[in-house]
């Protein structure tokens, strides 16, 4: 099944109540994915401080834990501290890494490049996964309810300008953190999906024949590794959904986002669900409208559902 | 919650969390034959459980759904010929398998409106998601604004109405029954479809296998006024039948062709 919420602000005084606009959102598709949630936020300052770059990873121990708290706080503090020092040590000069945790993944953010922070994060911990990089994007996963996560993740308190989250109810890969949407491979990009690629493991070949590495078996990470070898191409995010169309069989509804964007489509048959709203405020995008019903302006919204294979794309 | 009647009286219609408004008693509680008012639910305060729970074994005649917030199954299952408004969005099969009832949703409906209804009238003021009226064997379905994909797909007998357009796949393997679409249909319309009825307004975006465009005979144009009449549309002018297009089967799926034995 899984659940998509996803939310991009238009009006800036709404960019302090995200969060608790995202959670919101979230805990109305909690039974579509009860198994696992993901969320990313672009422009959570309490993590990523202005200026920065944050990565997120999850740390070896964390990335296969096959239950909420199977890995000991004790253990996990432990290894983000040492994480912490190696970042440090790997970015002489720099002041000390901001190292915060949300769930099972941990974000380190530092006043240097993107490619600087993932490169010394990779140094320091090569076997962590990372889940997220960027200027802006913060990217949590864990396993477990939903709507526990959200409090785990603390999210109410999460400002921002754009946001999204999937809840996850498995079929093509494991129950665990490293399996969590959202996939983020590309610096502030974003993929959630709901459905199944049916031809991943051809594209995956392909893909990696081209020199992209995979982190997980997960299918929708494929769809993640084509978009971003695209926008990488210098293609634009609606003209990089339009070629997934033609390359991808299966079903899908995809969620994606950029450092200044924020994307759907579906495939042609179109039956994993997808609802849009818009306002001068807001766009907001969901499986289904309980997840809209509470934004403010919902009443006058505009409220459409996407057509198949039709690409909808908003910028800042 | 707080009864909206007067707190001081014990009466017997309020269920589960719900509330019997006394000022808008029915005619049939004048019968005596039910304790009956409208009663209410407010799903802000009580659940759908509650609410169909009620509905199937019902203690009144008139009932209204406050704050449905777009919750699934609202409605569903009803037996008997109630009177049900929805003030609000409703989400997943609302007055599914509805059998009787008048089920009015001031609001938008997701996925499954009225799937499987048997009889009854079900409308929707605003919009509905997919596959609404799927495999409805009888009564009404109107939808004031426009239908999603796959708009009676499989329909067995049901009629729907459609005030706006329709999305692609609709009527897929459409069995039997009318649909008419005052605005658009989209592509694959009437995809293998048997003996149902389509008539549409606007554009039809493409045909679905086996569906084909047919004369509208006089016997068709005084059906499509009854359904429209119906549904609240005046079968005149702008809307008088002979504006629509008739589609149905050409029947070239119907039987075993010897040319195809090879794909077996």
């Amino acid at each position: 099944m899984c659940g998509i919420v996803g939310l991009h602000l238009r009006d800036p005084e709404l960019y302090p109540q995200l969060g608790r606009l995202l959670e919101t959102m979230l805990c109305q598709v909690a039974e579509r994915g009860p198994d696992s949630a993901g969320v990313a936020v672009y422009g959570d300052r309490r993590r990523c401080p202005e200026g920065h770059a944050a990565v997120s990873v999850l740390l070896p121990m964390a990335a296969g834990a096959p239950a909420p708290g199977a890995v000991s706080a004790a253990v996990l503090d432990a290894a983000r501290a040492e994480l912490s020092a190696a970042v440090r040590a790997a970015l002489p000069g720099e002041p000390e890494p901001v190292v915060t945790a949300a769930g099972a993944t941990t974000v380190i953010a530092a006043p240097v490049a993107v490619d600087t922070l993932v490169d010394a994060v990779r140094r320091s911990a090569p076997a962590a996964m990372i889940v997220g990089s960027g200027l802006d994007l913060t990217v949590y996963k864990d396993v477990g309810n939903p709507r526990d996560l959200a409090v785990t993740y603390d999210l109410a308190n999460a400002q921002g300008w754009q946001g999204l989250a999937h809840t996850r109810m498995a079929t093509e890969s494991a129950v665990v953190p490293a399996g969590c949407h959202p996939f983020s491979v590309g610096p502030d990009q974003c993929l959630v999906h709901n459905g199944s690629f049916a031809n991943h493991a051809t594209i995956r070949r392909e893909l990696e024949a081209e020199g992209a590495r995979f982190d997980s078996e997960n299918d929708s990470e494929v769809g993640a590794r084509f978009v971003a070898a695209r926008l990488a191409e210098g293609v634009d995010l609606d003209k990089a959904l339009r070629l997934l169309c033609e390359r991808f069989d299966g079903f899908y509804t995809l969620l994606v986002t950029s450092d200044d964007g924020f994307a759907i489509v579906r495939d042609a048959i179109a039956c994993k669900p997808a609802i849009i709203a818009e306002t001068g405020a807001w766009v907001a995008m969901a499986s289904e409208f309980r997840a809209l019903a509470d934004l403010p302006g919902i009443d006058t919204a505009r409220i459409y559902e996407p057509e198949p294979e039709r690409v909808y794309a908003w910028h800042r | 919650m707080a009864p909206l009647s007067d707190p001081g009286t014990v009466d017997p219609a309020t269920v589960g969390g719900a509330a019997v408004e006394a000022a808008t008693l029915t005619e049939s509680a004048a019968d005596g034959a039910r304790t009956a008012g409208t009663v209410t639910f407010d799903l802000a305060a009580t659940t759908v459980r509650a609410l169909n729970s009620e509905l199937h074994a019902p203690s009144a005649t008139s009932y209204e759904v406050l704050r449905p917030q777009g919750a699934h199954a609202i409605a569903a299952g009803v037996h008997a010929p109630l009177t049900v408004d929805i003030r609000g969005h409703a989400g997943y099969y609302c007055a599914g398998m509805n059998d009787g009832a008048t089920v009015t949703v001031h609001g938008s409906v997701g996925t499954g409106v009225a799937e499987n209804m048997m009889s009854g009238v079900v409308r929707v003021r605003g919009d509905a998601s997919q596959s609404a009226g799927a495999t409805g064997h009888g009564g009404l379905l109107v939808i004031e604004g426009s239908a999603s994909m796959r708009c009676g797909i499989s329909m067995k007998g049901i009629d729907i109405v459609v005030g706006g357009d329709i999305g692609p796949m609709s009527a897929f393997m459409a069995q039997a029954g009318r649909l008419v679409v005052c605005g658009d249909a989209g592509d694959g319309l009437g995809d293998s479809i048997y003996e149902a009825r389509i008539y549409v307004r606007g554009a039809a975006g493409g045909l679905g296998a086996d569906c084909v465009e047919k004369e509208l005979r006089p016997e068709h144009a005084a059906e499509l006024a009854e359904l429209l009449t119906a549904a609240g549309i005046e079968p005149t002018g702008a809307y008088a039948p002979t504006r629509f297009r008739r589609y149905g089967s050409a029947r070239r799926l119907y039987h075993f062709a010897t040319h195809n034995s090879a794909a077996y």
